[in-house]
């Protein structure tokens, strides 16, 4: 009798966990910052139809990178629940937090049991009252779930970004601030971005309902010129 | 209920009604008997002016000879640039409301583009469709639907009848006990040249002669500060008329009428 091959559990975990880092290393980073009146996000998307950036709910935004299909999955997901939790209980009702569990399981669950693990890093990012309200959950793709506050990077080359968009990150400055230094980190010294290679869109505090809004590219445009 | 997470063949894309029945919920399944005596809600009217569309409706919900509410909301927005008006039976006339609005929402988070205003228009029939058996047993929910067509750069409404048919009308439309002294109100005075102001005036008058005439409809309750719900849908997306603009314009109103 053949017996199967056997791979210590550690093994198999470093590699499914060095096969999802690869995928998502490939992809372009994106990054969320706190400022003067919400949440920013940037991401680094030549394509202006296949969305990496996109809404859940009233105070819920969602994003992603790494294989597209399988992060649009989990953004549809994510509408759904949303959508059936209002329904069934109140728009209040509504939270970041479960939802980023919902997330971190589905995709821890993937991790351990799929023969694939999912090649996404998901960020769940939800706009409170007062910028302490203010949430970033960043998921991993193992599942792990970090609290982040005030800004976060998502995707290949993220550590890099994460120190350039922390040097001198200011959450108090306006949008138009916000967007070249989130441009700048995203870029680094040896590139500039233009307003058709991003995709930048906000959580705005004090809007009654649907919080989250496009900046469009003629808007990014005239940003970064004025800058 | 499961987790909304579906195999390819299951999905059942971006319909959220859809999306209920597959996670267990119905939401137009009759519950109900005929003998049951439920709030009813009234007259509702829309009309076309030069910038866009205007819904107007009174506040009243009646349940048999009795006025169960006095401050329904029975014109409300649906999208940025659409909004519904119901009459019949106020329950299950709600309900319809909450899953059409959330029914656009939901299409156009998950498609990143709103529906298209026919297609708006059709979702809503197809509601009308799933409440038939609930009307066969008496309770009747009858919407009309309006909003501004930003592919055709104009106001557009429909209205429907209780097996989900879909009539586009091209000027005005009542709906409603009342429908018939406000639809006439609004026949005689409708010009394809009426402004904003002038169609808030005719579709305030086409109610204030409802509620003269039909017990079921409320007039402008000065007394406890209730107005009708008027409301503009133009280019710009969805405005209500403010309540001080609709004390004047039944200030001028009451004024004539006392002295006929």
């Amino acid at each position: 009798m053949s017996m199967p091959f056997f791979t210590p559990p550690e093994e198999m975990m470093k590699q499914k966990a060095d096969f999802a880092r690869k995928g998502i290393a490939r992809g372009r980073a994106l990054v969320a910052m706190q400022y003067s009146e919400g949440i920013l996000l940037v991401a680094e998307n030549p394509s202006n139809t296949l969305r990496k950036v996109s809404e859940i709910y009233d105070r819920i935004a969602f994003a992603g990178v790494g294989k597209y299909n399988e992060f649009d999955q989990l953004r549809q997901f994510g509408i759904r629940t949303a959508d059936l939790l209002g329904y069934q209980f109140s728009r209040r009702d509504v939270e970041g937090r479960s939802l980023a569990n919902s997330y971190a399981q589905i995709i821890g669950q993937s991790f351990t049991h799929e023969p694939k693990p999912l090649e996404v890093e998901i960020l769940v990012a939800e706009i409170g009252p007062e910028p302490t309200g203010d949430r970033l959950f960043h998921i991993a793709y193992d599942g792990t779930v970090l609290d982040e506050s005030s800004c976060c990077v998502l995707g290949g080359d993220a550590e890099t970004i994460l120190e350039r968009l922390r040097q001198g990150l200011d959450t108090s400055v306006s949008l138009a601030l916000a967007v070249v230094h989130a441009v700048a980190a995203l870029a680094g010294p040896d590139r500039t971005l233009a307003a058709a290679d991003l995709e930048v869109a906000v959580l705005r505090r004090g809007v009654e309902r649907r919080c989250f809004s496009r900046v469009d590219d003629a808007d990014v445009a005239v940003i970064l010129e004025g800058n | 209920m499961g987790r909304p997470f579906f195999q390819i063949e299951d999905d059942p894309g971006s319909n959220f009604t859809e999306l209920l029945r597959k996670v267990g919920i119905e939401p137009f399944e009759p519950r109900w008997s005929e003998s049951l005596s439920v709030p009813h809600a009234t007259t509702c009217v829309a009309l076309r002016f030069t910038g866009g569309v205007l819904l107007a409706g009174d506040r009243r919900a009646t349940a048999g000879n009795w006025i169960s509410h006095r401050e329904m909301d029975k014109v409300v927005q649906a999208d940025r640039h659409s909004g519904v008006a119901i009459s019949g039976a106020a329950g299950p006339a709600m309900e319809m409301i909450k899953v059409f609005q959330l029914t656009l929402e939901h299409f156009e988070k998950m498609e990143g583009r709103p529906l298209s205003l026919e297609g708006k228009a059709n979702q809503l029939s197809m509601m009308l469709r799933g409440n038939l058996g609930a009307a066969m047993q008496g309770l009747v929910v009858l919407p009309l639907f309006a909003g501004f067509d930003t592919a055709e750069d104009r106001g557009r409404l429909w209205d429907f009848d209780v097996s989900g048919g879909r009539y586009e009308e091209r000027e005005y439309v009542a709906i409603g006990s009342g429908s018939m002294l406000a639809g006439t109100v609004v026949k005689v005075g409708w010009r394809s040249t009426l402004d904003e102001d002038a169609a808030v005036e005719l579709a305030c008058r086409s109610l204030w002669e409802a509620a003269d005439g039909d017990s079921a409809t409320g007039g402008p309750d000065g007394l406890r500060g209730v107005y009708p719900i008027v409301a503009k849908i133009d280019v710009d997306g969805w405005a209500r008329v403010d309540d001080s603009r609709l004390a004047e314009v039944f200030g001028r109103i009451i004024g004539e009428a006392g002295s006929r």
